[in-house]
């Protein structure tokens, strides 16, 4: 039961930690709220079952590809139906929202309704004092801590993330040093998008596939943005942690706790609120006018 | 007999001066006339039945927007109240009994006063902060429902409940009259002086304060103002539908609201009213292609923005109409001058 909790509390707190990583940036940068982030999450799933299980890759070769063509397809989307409108935050809010409505449906038109499943890559299972632990469940926990270090290094080591900080915490004077503002916010959507296609790859061989599985983890993802505060790296890692451990203790202790796991998880992240309303590492940003 | 002339001409001026000078007036006063007119050509209970409906959400998104448009106040969870208010009519007409007309702004009042609750700990917040946060409520309250399935029915929800009327047509005025004068309501609330504090703190909530306006209060205000009418909206639906389920606090149905309300241009109350009245009945009629409906829905709301991101009606409002330089007063797109201080119109 305990080691359940905390390994399942530590996946889950990973890939929510992936998500709203991804998230943060692209609001940080572009001041888009995108809705559509867990839907590339989504479609990046069933890239890989469609590349698993139709084509016959291996999964070792589906996976990048099916991250490398989410982020594609995200840049494309972006620069279609969101760059037009970048001024317009409204407009921006429903277009993304219209986006994961179009991609839910069209998996739903592809795939039908129905419960969609990829075999594990690595059978068998480790005793961790006592416990069986799958492989399948220590590989994922191996590769989302793998992907939230990598993109830290990225934010904080390299030039493009260095780039990418300072327009997000700055718009106009990045522009004013050199940075081509609209070519990083073009940049930020294809990297949100794969790391949201990284935490999908994670989650393929773990969970059951079905066009709506975008909604759950996208309410989880604001929740945890808003408890960690926008724009703050640290802020979403601990959040998701925070907020998956919640969810993990509600299911495995509380009576009916399948329906309550939402409603605790985001109960907490408006107690917080309460006492902290910028988040828990979140900046009081000042008023923009 | 001489008094009674003289407030029918003045009724008259004050129609041909105020009503039929603008285009888009006009259009209002059309539309509300084809309401109330068209049982008298149809009775198709199809084609009333998806009319009650859209009435019923039109009253919704115009809700929507006196919080969100007007206050600026970015609720993503708009069908918190709607769901509140669907809940608590049904309850008070299954277990107490309460015809229609009482349960309903009871139930009403209910969602003002989670308007209230939801309110208070909002009103620290703003922004994406806000937006995201509200988004929570409902579905807070909906892991409430599920785990409490005595009082709430669980996922079934609540069935049982008597019907608005015993007519259909019935049905169709209660809701599109309701929906006429509660939008007339809103818009003059808006109108108002209140309604101009709202729009002010949208602008620049510490500028308000500066003045020396309790912005805190009016924020309030507008969430249970905005959560009474959703309220209403809420009780209809129950009524009309005969069950109050977990459908109603829906984060698609939340989505539902802003698309709607955006797609007909927020700030206005008539947009929504009428981004409702082309998307409702236009889902509907895409029931012809089953399978892709919702996309092609997705992509038509994509499609609109994309060339009028401020909305439809807006575009639409300022190709028929423009706006005088000088007195800011609107006038009628060919006119050469302006109707009010005859400065030159460009």
């Amino acid at each position: 039961m305990i080691q359940n909790i905390i390994i399942n509390g530590l996946i889950n707190g990973s890939i929510y930690a992936l998500l709203a990583i991804g998230f943060s940036l692209i609001f940080g940068v572009a001041r888009i709220v995108n809705i559509a982030h867990t839907a590339f999450y989504m479609l990046a799933a069933y890239f890989i079952y469609v590349g698993f299980g139709y084509l016959g890759l291996s999964p070792y070769v589906a996976m990048p590809l099916a991250v490398l063509a989410v982020g594609l397809f995200a840049v494309i989307c972006y620069k279609l139906f969101i760059d037009p409108i970048r001024e317009h935050e409204a407009a921006v809010l429903i277009a993304t929202i219209a986006l994961a409505m179009v991609i839910q449906e069209a998996l739903l038109i592809g795939f039908g309704g129905h419960y969609l499943g990829v075999p594990p890559l690595i059978k068998g299972y480790a005793e961790i004092v006592g416990v069986k632990v799958t492989y399948q469940h220590l590989l994922a926990l191996a590769v989302a801590l793998l992907a939230l270090f990598g993109s830290w290094l990225f934010l904080m080591k390299t030039k493009p993330g260095l780039a990418l900080r300072s327009t997000a915490q700055d718009r106009e004077v990045a522009n004013l040093m050199g940075i081509n503002e609209a070519r990083v916010a073009m940049l930020t959507m294809g990297i949100s998008a794969m790391i949201a296609a990284i935490a999908g790859a994670i989650v393929v061989p773990l969970f059951v596939l079905d066009p709506h599985m975008w909604m759950h983890p996208l309410i989880m993802m604001l929740a945890i943005v808003v408890l960690g505060g926008l724009g703050s790296m640290k802020g979403s890692f601990v959040g998701a942690y925070i907020m998956a451990f919640a969810e993990v203790l509600v299911v495995f202790l509380v009576p009916m706790g399948s329906f309550l796991k939402g409603s605790v998880a985001l109960s907490i992240m408006i107690l917080v609120l309460l006492i902290r309303p910028e988040g828990l590492f979140g900046i009081a940003f000042e008023e923009e006018r | 007999m001489g008094l009674l002339g003289f407030y029918l001409r003045k009724a008259y001026t004050l129609f041909k001066n105020q009503i039929l000078v603008l285009p888009s007036r006009t259009a209002v006063l059309l539309f509300a006339l084809a309401l109330v007119c068209l049982p008298l050509f149809t009775r198709d209970p199809y084609l009333l039945r998806i009319l009650i409906f859209t009435a019923i959400f039109a009253i919704l998104a115009a809700s929507w927007d006196l919080l969100s448009g007007f206050t600026g106040q970015m609720n993503f969870g708009h069908a918190l109240f709607f769901g509140v208010g669907a809940y608590c009519t049904a309850l008070l007409n299954l277990r107490l009994d309460f015809p229609p007309w009482i349960s309903i702004p009871i139930g009403a009042l209910g969602a003002v006063l989670t308007g209230l609750i939801v309110g208070i700990p909002c009103l620290r917040l703003r922004g994406t902060y806000l937006a995201l946060t509200t988004l929570a409520f409902p579905i807070i309250l909906m892991g409430v429902v599920f785990a409490i399935p005595d009082i709430t029915g669980g996922e079934l929800g609540i069935s049982g409940i008597q019907r608005l009327s015993h007519s259909r047509v019935t049905d169709y005025y209660i809701t599109t009259g309701l929906l006429l004068i509660l939008g007339f309501v809103m818009w003059k609330i808006t109108d108002s002086k209140t309604g101009i504090l709202f729009h002010a703190i949208r602008e620049d909530e510490v500028a308000v304060r500066a003045s020396g306006i309790n912005t805190t209060r009016y924020k309030l205000y507008a969430f249970c103002l905005s959560g009474f009418f959703a309220g209403i909206a809420g009780g209809l639906y129950a009524h009309i539908m005969r069950t109050a389920g977990p459908s109603t606090l829906e984060v698609a149905l939340s989505f539902q609201i802003v698309i709607w309300a955006v797609f007909g241009g927020i700030v206005s109350i008539y947009g929504p009213v009428a981004g409702v009245f082309i998307l409702y009945p236009l889902l509907e009629f895409l029931r012809i292609l089953p399978k892709v409906r919702m996309l092609v829905f997705a992509f038509i709301v994509l499609l609109t923005l994309l060339y009028m991101p401020e909305g439809l009606i807006p575009w639409i409002r300022d190709h028929i109409e423009k706006e005088c330089p000088r007195c800011k007063i609107r006038n009628v797109a060919f006119r050469k001058e302006c109707r009010v201080c005859t400065a030159r119109l460009d």
